[in-house]
């Protein structure tokens, strides 16, 4: 007998804020949070606009001496992690800690820091660089710190599935869960890769885009003008648990998890199939690991970056994976506000999918003035709209050919 | 720099680095037992030591060290044959 999964608590921090009720409604209002990179060492590269989270107070959540020894992909996840514990009323002492574990998804880790190391390896030499190098820019570090803040022994590790990494990790939590292997996993994703080497990486690959328009305006997935996407950094955390254990102790359920599906590409490292042949199949194996039919599905949370061909592949997918039904479903691309932040993405986009149920409200698409006439879907464009969804799907593709879509449903 | 300088810039960068409240830190106060530093956390402090001060602290050195008061003692010891 399988067990049922609920979300329990949600925490995030985002271009847009670090409340999850702020973020919420300024993503309804069709608020952007990217900006211009004016001054210092990021401003050298191409693209001139990213998401930061310039609200972040790490001494909110943590001790001064661990925001020395945590990097800010670390610190990002931790500070979500708290909020969402805090948001679910778990209290960790009453439960068996061997029941307990944290899976969330990031994409590379400690950039900042391996960077900072580096230059002082080659200008001080090998007796300067920082002990905590190591347990810094490790991608584990993230449900390692939270396991240990909250005396966690469950199953605990970071998947790095590029961008879809958050995906990737709720799938496996929820499987975990299902399973009978753990009452709570906390899960999600961060990312803080908007350093030097990042921004000179997709910058080299032309990946970002460098449209000269006001920052707000740049990240414009399904708009004939997109050039690329916009970076950001940030983090999203939910506590996914089992249902009964979240009865038991009267939890908030926020929403139900129903299913996931994951497939490969296995053609190009970066560059997704136009056609959206695998990504469509990850779509169907989520519908039937959700036992949904496609019709059965209310609303979209696109992975929609804003690269020419990788919003054309979704198109092309999501037509392949629910029919007729792609032309009626409402579906919106949150990257347009907060950009995208890589292995975590999947953290912020899974809690919108979960507040889009729970209000009743679509978040648009905003910056998509000049609809790409290949993109013929309903993107809810610019202004939000009230939708009625009791099953939504969240999209992550990522560098690997990494497909994976989770589907989550009002609690019922 | 004198005594009292070099004595006050060392709590200061123990008590910010470890996040404690600097009045609590005395020539006395060990710095793995009463301040909670692991390996790590040493290892890192004696290379900011290094690095605010402009000097080397020599690994046989380093491994002597527990208190405060050591640390002040090689630093200034250092500092008068630079």
């Amino acid at each position: 007998m399988t067990k049922r999964v609920v979300v329990t608590g949600v925490g995030l921090v985002t271009p847009l804020g670090c409340r999850v009720e702020d973020v919420w409604q300024s993503l309804c209002a069709g608020k952007s949070g990217i900006r211009s990179i004016t001054d210092g060492p990021l401003s050298v590269f191409r693209t001139k606009v990213a998401g930061f989270c310039d609200d972040f107070v790490a001494e909110d959540y943590v001790s001064v001496k661990d925001t020395h020894k945590l990097d800010r992909f670390t610190l990002f996840a931790l500070a979500s992690a708290i909020d969402a514990v805090r948001a679910s009323g778990l209290d960790f002492s009453k439960e068996d800690p061997f029941r307990c574990g944290v899976i969330t998804g990031c994409g590379v880790g400690g950039l900042g820091e391996i960077t900072r190391q580096q230059d002082r390896l080659r200008t001080m030499g090998p007796g300067k660089i920082s002990p905590y190098t190591i347990p810094k820019i490790m991608a584990n570090a993230g449900p390692g710190q939270i396991a240990i803040r909250y005396g966690l022994h469950g199953p605990t590790y970071s998947i790095a599935t590029a961008c879809a990494s958050a995906n990737s990790a709720m799938s496996e939590s929820f499987r975990a869960i299902r399973l009978g292997e753990a009452d709570v996993v906390i899960t999600g994703g961060t990312e803080s890769a908007v350093t030097e080497l990042g921004l000179a990486g997709f910058c080299s690959m032309r990946a970002l885009s460098e449209r000269p328009v006001p920052p707000e305006e740049a990240s414009s997935p399904f708009d004939a003008k997109r050039d690329g996407f916009v970076i950001g950094e940030g983090a999203g955390i939910l506590v996914f648990e089992e249902l009964q254990h979240a009865k038991k102790r009267g939890a908030p359920i926020l929403g139900e998890v129903l299913g996931y599906g994951a497939t490969t590409d296995a053609s190009h490292i970066t560059q997704p199939d136009a056609d959206g042949v695998y990504p469509a199949e990850a779509m169907r194996a989520a519908l039937r690991c959700a036992s949904l039919a496609p019709e059965e599905l209310d609303y979209i949370n696109l992975h929609g970056t804003a690269t020419k061909l990788g919003d054309l592949a979704e198109t092309s997918a999501i037509k392949r994976a629910l029919g007729d039904h792609a032309y009626k479903i409402p579906m919106s691309s949150t990257k347009s506000h907060i950009g995208h932040l890589l292995g975590g993405s999947g953290g912020p986009e899974a809690i919108f999918s979960l507040l889009t149920m729970r209000d009743g409200i679509a978040p648009p698409t905003i910056n998509l003035t000049e609809p790409d006439p290949q993109c013929d879907l309903d993107y809810v464009p610019l202004k939000a709209r009230e939708i009625s969804a009791r099953r939504v799907m969240s999209n992550s593709f990522g560098f690997g050919g990494h497909n994976v879509c989770v589907i989550f449903g009002k609690f019922q | 720099m004198s005594s009292q300088e070099v004595q006050e810039k060392v709590i200061g960068i123990i008590a910010d680095q470890l996040g404690v409240d600097a009045k609590t830190i005395t020539r006395d106060t060990d710095i793995a037992n009463d301040l909670g530093a692991d390996s790590l956390d040493f290892a890192e402090l004696m290379i900011v030591f290094e690095e605010k001060f402009d000097i080397d602290i020599v690994e046989e050195d380093a491994q002597n060290i527990t208190t405060v008061g050591q640390v002040i003692d090689n630093i200034e010891k250092q500092l008068k044959t630079k």
